[in-house]
């Protein structure tokens, strides 16, 4: 247990297998609510944005709590949020799942359907994977004493980001390598945004050390 | 890269694990959160939870017993029985699922496929299908933990359920499931001859070399069993080596 521990907002928009990433963050901090509460979101140290769902309904499903300006405000305060899989999906400009809907925009660029895979790659993609860190971003909190980057994936868009240097980790799949860890620049309210395209909080060790990490950054 | 994935499936009865043999005769197993955890440390890949009476008993999974029994572990859970509205699926999320299985109310109301992917998406709707052989290649879908006919051609039916846009299918055969006779290569081979999405085999496996031969034959994207983990014969770590000795890309 970290000794000043952070509170972690994990915001429910309605999509999400809440209960299973509850209870990973629990292991590193007590003061963790599943929340669509905007006044408890903006007073905690690090957000997390998970997601099991479609595009348009996760989009669907801030802007009904009234959480779209909440996510930004909370952004602009350079305190550190963590996107899962739809939730990271979110943070784009735009989504194509089901047609185009507008995202977050907080990281540029779009959300689309895997392109067309070697023989045999299935989509969704379902299974677990390697995820090779770019540059020399092994130096970074967040990856800290992760020391076997195989994580759980289930998915079938991807994130394109139109700076490549938002595009922190890599996955190869099928013949195809897709951004899997995506980050905003530190030039960029902090750069304190976080997003996995796979699920920590369903990938053994690696994963929790990874959520540990994340709450350290909250610290 | 792509692990095949080895998936430890449990049967729930009220507080139980159950096995059955072709379905029927139930014996209880064992205590389901003992199980879960020993899986978790064995390296299972992921879990499947199937309330099997449920929908006969048109009721809900339990949540708090689901709850309880997936607390301390960390990799994907699939739950499956007596889904039949969005909010179900809700639930199950809710209390730690990460996916959920379809099978009585959606043979009945394929419909609710598509309502449930547009809102959870693909990758979140597994399709369950229970498979009968009645004659040369066919096979009858069956609900209810092999109880029920319903007189709709399997085949047929996981094809129309791709086209509603399931992002992955179980397929059990209730010829082989509690038998220990191996998987079903016929009716499996059939399934990957024409699935564009991920396939889960069920039903049959009895040693770490029943895994390697349904691989050997038709290469499903992972492969579950029951018994052959429940009774300790083989464990998952074992099944996992001897793939991987096997030249099959394994997560160990």
């Amino acid at each position: 247990m970290i000794s000043k521990r952070p509170k972690i907002s994990i915001v429910d928009y309605g999509v999400g297998n809440l209960y299973s990433l509850e209870r990973a963050v629990r292991l590193f901090t007590d003061r963790v609510s599943v929340t669509e509460d905007a006044t408890e979101i903006l007073k905690s140290d690090g957000v997390i944005l998970p997601g099991v769902g479609s595009f348009e309904a996760g989009m669907k499903g801030i802007k009904l709590r009234g959480l779209f300006n909440t996510i930004i405000e909370f952004w602009k305060t350079g305190k550190p949020i963590l996107g899962i899989c739809l939730g990271t999906q979110l943070l784009m400009s735009k989504g194509y799942e089901f047609g185009e809907f507008d995202g977050l925009d907080i990281i540029k660029g779009r959300v689309i359907k895997f392109p067309k895979l070697k023989n045999g790659f299935k989509i969704p993609h379902i299974g677990w994977n390697s995820v090779v860190l770019l540059g020399n971003k092994e130096n970074s909190v967040f990856v800290n004493n992760v020391r076997d980057p195989i994580f759980y994936f289930v998915h079938s868009y991807i994130f394109e980001p139109d700076d490549k240097k938002n595009i922190f980790a890599k996955t190869e799949y099928g013949g195809h390598r897709f951004c899997s860890i995506i980050k905003t620049a530190n030039n960029v309210y902090g750069g304190n945004v976080y997003g996995c395209q796979f699920h920590p909080e369903k990938s053994g060790e690696a994963g929790l050390k990874l959520i540990e990490n994340f709450i350290n950054l909250a610290k | 890269m792509r692990n095949i994935r080895i998936i430890s499936r449990l049967d729930i009865k009220g507080p139980n694990v159950v096995k059955g043999v072709f379905t029927e005769g139930l014996r209880v197993v064992g205590n389901p959160k003992e199980l879960v955890n020993r899986y978790y440390k064995d390296g299972a890949d992921e879990l499947l939870y199937m309330d099997i009476v449920a929908s006969l008993y048109q009721r809900n999974i339990d949540f708090n017993l689901l709850k309880s029994v997936v607390e301390g572990i960390f990799i994907p859970v699939t739950v499956g029985g007596g889904i039949r509205s969005l909010g179900d699926i809700d639930n199950a999320l809710r209390a730690g699922a990460d996916k959920v299985a379809v099978n009585t109310f959606a043979i009945n109301n394929p419909k609710f496929i598509s309502e449930a992917v547009r809102r959870f998406g693909s990758q979140c709707i597994v399709l369950s299908v229970e498979a009968k052989k009645t004659g040369p290649n066919k096979w009858e879908a069956y609900t209810d933990g092999g109880r029920e006919k319903t007189g709709k051609d399997a085949i047929g039916w996981v094809k129309k359920a791709i086209e509603l846009g399931v992002g992955e299918v179980i397929i059990t055969s209730i010829d082989r499931d509690g038998s220990g006779r191996g998987y079903d290569a016929e009716l499996n081979s059939k399934v990957m001859s024409f699935a564009n999405i991920p396939v889960i085999v069920h039903g049959g496996a009895s040693s770490p070399a029943s895994f390697k031969d349904i691989l050997d034959m038709c290469h499903p994207d992972a492969l579950s069993a029951a018994s052959v983990f429940h009774y300790q014969s083989h464990s998952i770590h074992e099944v996992k080596k001897f793939l991987k000795k096997n030249n099959f890309q394994v997560r160990i």
